[in-house]
């Protein structure tokens, strides 16, 4: 691999080019006290990043506006701000084709106006990261948490992981671009997590050096040739297969759907060596689990705790990457479950939706408790919750007032 | 997701299934695959070998990344992949022809390709069906082009396909190799050299 035989020089900013695997699992780690945007910033400097772009939308901006300071600083080449999300996704596609590692955040509204780029990407094989601080995205307007727009993003084509944690966040992006440069994967990777609860919040994450930084990308191992008006992703954007109305273009197109689809597959096994499995379990043998992805999962391990203080056994799965989606762990981990939980910050629930599909027995998922627009989630309530499932009567943490 | 899924010669389906779709997994460093499951790689290199010595006609379908000498290590391998061709021409009975065309670009060419002169990544199964071609190999093509055309073949034709890649491998080939370098085409030349006449020749 060609940029290997980079590791030990410097970059443009003076940061010794290091083995990505030493630097995220043998450097030396230190503990800060920072805000989840604190922690884009801190990856992004040591991400060996060609190209940022974004425009402001809470709660992404303030990430955003640090990510500048980098570029002041020298460890971006280049940074702008779009004309909006839809620009800047755009331009996100401009410099991946010509070769860039790019890097972009968004949120809410930002991501549905930007959509019609997320296939794109995933299509053209474009390996570029984006942080999806997810907020409500529905009238009347909410600047507030909730995670309804990643189920918008599971049809893509693109990599979407749910990180729990600030520590989660900075781990994975650096982790991130080391799986979609993958020449069978290079896909682009929406790396989400929920708004203000992790990006504004401070919490302590370990961080690798500062002088350290990631193997630069190579555009040439890319799965399509370099930008070319000439050659196809390009090429089919202005000749498109759609107009061409026989067998043949149709086949093409389809086996092109297929073939994004099967880099995700492929994302699987490089997925798993990086973040240690596609999800994490706690006590596995419990009847009882509960099942989430994001700061639900947070909430879920404080329910498990009062539950224990009652006696009630309760084991936590946590889903790291919706996709890939974890089908046959998610099967093995909940094959002796009786009852499944699975408690959501987004109206819908997406992800017992998905859960539902995928093992044996749907009836033992309870989809819920639901909290969306902005609300927290109280372990409370989601013990409750559990309570009532099994038949035992516990108090409404609604009515505490009356 | 378990499997049980074996890349096979087609024609498979209207609109086949990509292989990693179906659980099948790209070989580690080292290994390769054939019909979907992972081997050591000379095992594959013999496999490869006997298809080529067997085909009434096998093909090497060079692509784009070796058809040009856009650095040192491409213009080894074209040198590497004429050897193989030159190897193969020789080692074969007068009955079977060898044959050695193009994927020269990708661009979709309406209303279609000459299939004596090229392959196109959008279209492969034609230049298969004019030449009749029964085994091939892609070396020097973009990854994902590479398995479009793959797929596309499997899908439509009865061709054994095998890719040279100098990624990660391709599992919508028969047989895959990984991490092709320009020693590693020459190995396989030498496979087929050693088999000559231990193989028998296709019948009519």
């Amino acid at each position: 691999m060609a940029t290997q035989s980079l590791v030990g020089t410097k970059n443009r900013s003076g940061q010794v080019v290091t083995d990505a695997w030493k630097m995220m699992h043998e450097a030396e780690r230190s503990p800060c006290f920072f805000t989840g945007s604190e922690v884009i910033k801190e990856a992004i400097r040591r991400a060996n990043c060609d190209v940022m772009i974004a425009y402001p939308i809470t709660p992404q901006s303030e990430a955003a506006a640090l990510i500048g300071e980098l570029f002041a600083e020298g460890f971006i080449g280049d940074y702008f701000r779009g004309e909006s999300e839809f620009a800047v996704m755009s331009q996100c596609a401009g410099a991946a084709f010509g070769g860039a590692r790019v890097f972009t955040t968004t949120a809410g509204p930002g991501t549905m106006r930007a959509m019609e780029n997320f296939p794109m990407w995933a299509g053209a094989r474009l390996p570029i990261q984006m942080i999806v601080t997810c907020r409500g995205i529905n009238s009347p307007l909410s600047i507030q948490p909730d995670t309804l727009e990643i189920s918008y993003l599971l049809n893509t084509g693109m990599l979407v992981w749910h990180a729990e944690t600030a520590q989660d966040f900075y781990d994975w992006i650096l982790k991130g671009y080391m799986v979609s440069e993958e020449p069978d994967v290079h896909l682009p990777l929406a790396l989400c997590c929920d708004g203000f609860f992790v990006t504004h919040t401070k919490d302590v994450v370990n961080l690798t050096p500062a002088d350290m930084c990631l193997p630069p990308y190579d555009p040439y191992r890319s799965p399509v040739p370099c930008m070319d008006m000439e050659c196809p992703p390009v090429r089919m954007m202005r000749d498109p297969f759609v107009m061409k109305s026989n067998y043949i273009s149709y086949a093409t197109h389809a086996s092109w759907q297929q073939e994004v689809w099967a880099a995700v597959e492929r994302s699987r096994k490089h997925t798993i060596r990086w973040l240690d499995g596609l999800i994490e379990v706690d006590r596995p043998d419990a009847e009882i689990l509960i099942v989430s992805s994001g700061t639900a999962v947070s909430q879920g391990r404080e329910a498990q705790a009062l539950l224990e203080e009652d006696g009630i056994e309760v084991g936590i799965v946590k889903v790291k990457t919706l996709r890939p989606w974890p089908e046959e762990e998610i099967r093995q981990a909940t094959k002796n479950a009786k009852h499944i939980i699975v408690p959501e910050f987004n109206v819908t629930g997406w992800l017992a939706k998905e859960i539902r599909a995928t093992i044996p027995d749907a009836d033992r998922v309870y989809a819920g408790p639901h909290v969306c627009g902005g609300m927290t989630m109280p372990p409370e309530v989601i013990a409750a919750d559990i309570k009532k499932h099994l038949g035992i009567k516990a108090e409404s943490l609604a009515g505490r007032g009356s | 997701m378990s499997t049980m899924y074996e890349v096979l010669p087609g024609p498979e389906h209207f609109l086949p299934p990509a292989a990693a779709s179906m659980g099948v997994r790209l070989p580690d460093p080292g290994q390769a695959h054939i019909h979907g499951k992972i081997v050591n790689e000379d095992e594959a290199m013999e496999v490869a070998a006997r298809q080529f010595l067997s085909a009434k006609v096998p093909t090497i379908f060079p692509g784009p990344l070796v058809l040009w000498a856009w650095n040192e290590k491409a213009a080894k391998k074209a040198t590497a992949i004429r050897h193989l061709y030159e190897t193969i021409k020789e080692s074969v009975t007068p009955s079977q022809q060898a044959m050695l065309i193009p994927m020269p670009d990708y661009r979709p060419k309406y209303p279609k390709i000459n299939p004596e002169i090229e392959i196109n990544p959008n279209h492969p199964n034609l230049t298969i069906w004019h030449n009749k071609i029964d085994a091939c190999m892609f070396v020097g093509v973009h990854c994902h082009q590479a398995n479009l055309s793959l797929k596309i073949i499997r899908g439509g034709t009865y061709c054994y396909t095998m890719a040279m890649c100098a990624q990660a491998g391709h599992e919508d080939a028969m047989v895959s190799f990984r991490d092709a370098t320009a020693d590693k085409i020459m190995r396989l030349a030498d496979w087929v050299k050693k088999l000559k006449g231990s193989v028998a020749p296709p019948k009519d």
